[in-house]
């Protein structure tokens, strides 16, 4: 069985992002960049897989522009096989990244597509979704664990939902996606980074995949969000306590 | 609210001189605003939370006529859908699925039910509130209904133009659907907020309709099965609604001194809140952890002791309206966005507060 994982770049989650003067978005040059941390989690989980003998390949798929390529030679020094870059400059949304890897999972017809539950740039939480409800596989999101059944075909996943865990049975293909415990993703070593210079990116257009990028979003501006007002260092629990009673009235 | 006010009057700005926000929209001005809201239900009735959907989709147009989607087997969702038709009066009917397909919350079943009454329904909105159950199942459905949803809307400033934070609540995007029908979107409950007295029973009572259960047919065949579910007992209130949230982090050290935390709430009425530390070390379980990943809050006070603010944390709490930091460290970044700090050891000074705060009333 193969595994697809698909991976985004984003802004560095340590970065403090800074909005453009003209509201037309968040700059993003000459910002570092990095492969978004649930994606990380995704391909790590996907590695753990094989390295168990139930997966015999793992794929890291990225969609965007040419810089994606070293966002997926990350992925591939950390233990992927091998990869697929989708070239496309537009902006896209998460419905048509959903569209752009059903294409691709019917080229490489993989037993387990991975995504992070969300990329912490649009924090839209809605891919792994998407592309479940068009493939018409079932979907673990917000995984916590995964345990595969090879024989049975089916992945046991449990899930953090608000007020505890889920457990659900999906029967394989299936489409997951990664809440931030499920593991610990693992750094490249030196060695897998030169070996990962050799293995294959493919190419794909959007257009080769016959998938038409349009939008039915349009973003109107961005904006720092409003500044809370500066606050005041108090030197004693009794001042604290006295503050938040007569001044601010919360207790 | 004032914030919210506030950040309502930047956009009438911005959107004014050309022509109205929803010019650009395909479907008409003149058609009305009819909204299909998701409803989740518990024992018998509607989960606070989901109704921060229906006080949201108010915010569309005046007259929007609100549908609540229920879906379940058996007496618990009939009772469920009278609890919502008799008790809130925004609501204008209630569509009900009773089937064994729908015993439990899954994504698959749902997302094709949506798209089904979507079909019939031709609703120009459909929204959930943006909990684990709205963001498991409106994307799925948006899919198959092939148009963008809208996660985490916080302001609606009109049909279709909204605003969502972006980055960790860093910066604030303000979108507009330009698409088909529906437009589809999932709304912040802290943005949002149920009034206390929206329970009140009404005096015309919304119509119920049950959708035919020859309708889930063949296609509906569900890959997933729901294996158990286990969640955490707290007598404490709710974190996402919870008036006061006091908050730990690592500088705890253990599960044993988070007890102090938990101490703290209790005397304060308050719900118990984690960093992503305080969960990752084993102190308190993950469904307390405040953040980006976690959940987001919006309190009228706000008590984090040892946290040191990392952006991930803050997108979970900046909202709230009075935030206090308690920290040893004098640089910490919590106390950028704090309105009272207290530089200390919180050793000292949690016990200090259990022995000087007011007996909650």
């Amino acid at each position: 069985m193969k595994i697809m994982v698909a991976i985004k770049r984003v802004v560095d989650y340590a970065v403090k992002i800074r909005v453009k003067s003209d509201k037309s978005g968040v700059e993003t040059s000459n910002v570092k960049m990095s492969m978004n941390p649930f994606c990380e989690i995704g391909l790590e989980e996907a590695l753990r897989i094989k390295e168990s003998g139930l997966a015999s390949e793992v794929i890291a798929v990225s969609v965007g522009p040419s810089q994606c390529v070293d966002t997926l030679r990350t992925g591939l020094a950390m233990g992927a096989d091998r990869a697929i870059h989708v070239e496309a400059s537009a902006t896209l949304y998460p419905l048509s990244v959903a569209k752009l890897l059903k294409a691709l999972v019917d080229v490489e017809k993989p037993g387990l597509l991975i995504l992070g539950k969300q990329a912490i740039d649009d924090d839209c939480n809605q891919t792994g979704q998407m592309v479940a409800g068009l493939l018409n596989w079932p979907q673990g999101t917000f995984a916590s664990k995964v345990v595969l059944d090879k024989e049975k075909e089916v992945a046991t996943v449990e899930r953090e939902v608000d007020g505890g865990l889920e457990t659900l049975c999906l029967d394989l293909p299936a489409v997951i996606t990664t809440d931030l415990r499920l593991n610990q993703p693992r750094y490249a070593t030196l060695p897998n980074i030169m070996k990962a210079k050799s293995k294959v990116i493919k190419k794909f257009t959007p257009q080769e995949l016959n998938v038409d990028i349009k939008s039915d979003l349009e973003v109107v501006q961005v904006t720092e969000p409003p500044k809370r007002k500066a606050g005041v260092i108090v030197s004693s629990v009794d001042e604290l306590i006295d503050q938040l009673k007569n001044e601010a009235h919360v207790i | 609210m004032a914030a919210r006010l506030l950040r309502r009057k930047a956009l009438t700005n911005l959107s004014a001189p050309s022509s109205s926000p929803f010019s650009k929209s395909s479907f008409s001005v003149q058609r009305l605003i009819s909204t299909l809201v998701l409803g989740e239900h518990e024992g018998g009735s509607i989960k606070a939370q989901s109704l921060s959907a229906v006080v949201a989709a108010k915010f569309l147009g005046e007259d929007n006529s609100i549908s609540m989607l229920l879906a379940g087997s058996g007496p618990s969702v009939q009772e469920a859908a009278i609890h919502a038709a008799s008790c809130y009066s925004s609501i204008s009917q209630v569509i009900v699925a009773d089937s064994d397909k729908f015993t439990y919350p899954v994504a698959e079943p749902w997302a094709k039910l949506v798209q089904l009454i979507q079909q019939k329904g031709g609703y120009s909105h459909i929204m959930a509130t943006s909990g684990s159950f709205g963001k498991n199942i409106l994307p799925r459905a948006a899919a198959l209904l092939d148009v963008s949803p809208i996660t985490d809307v916080i302001e609606i400033s009109g049909p279709q133009l909204f605003v969502r934070p972006i980055y960790a609540g860093n910066a604030l995007c303000t979108v507009r659907y330009t698409g088909s029908a529906p437009c589809m979107l999932t709304v912040r409950s802290t943005s949002f907020p149920v009034p206390l007295t929206s329970a009140n029973s009404k005096s015309d009572v919304a119509p119920i309709s049950q959708v035919d259960p020859s309708t889930f047919g063949e296609d509906m065949v569900c890959k997933s099965k729901y294996l158990s579910h286990t969640s955490q007992d707290s007598e404490r209130p709710d974190l996402g609604n919870a008036r006061i949230v006091v908050t730990g982090g690592r500088a705890l050290k253990s599960a044993e001194n988070f007890k102090m935390i938990e101490k703290l709430a209790e005397k304060l009425g308050a719900a118990v809140g984690a960093t992503r530390a305080a969960v990752d070390a084993g102190f308190v379980p993950n469904e307390l952890q405040v953040g980006q990943t976690g959940k987001i809050v919006a309190p009228e006070l706000y008590l984090a002791f040892g946290v040191s603010g990392a952006i991930q944390h803050l997108a979970g709490m900046r909202d709230s309206k009075v935030i206090v930091a308690v920290n040893k460290d004098a640089d910490a970044p919590i106390f950028q966005v704090a309105d009272y700090g207290l530089v200390g050891d919180l050793f000292e000074v949690i016990p200090e507060l259990l022995e000087k705060l007011p007996e909650k009333k």
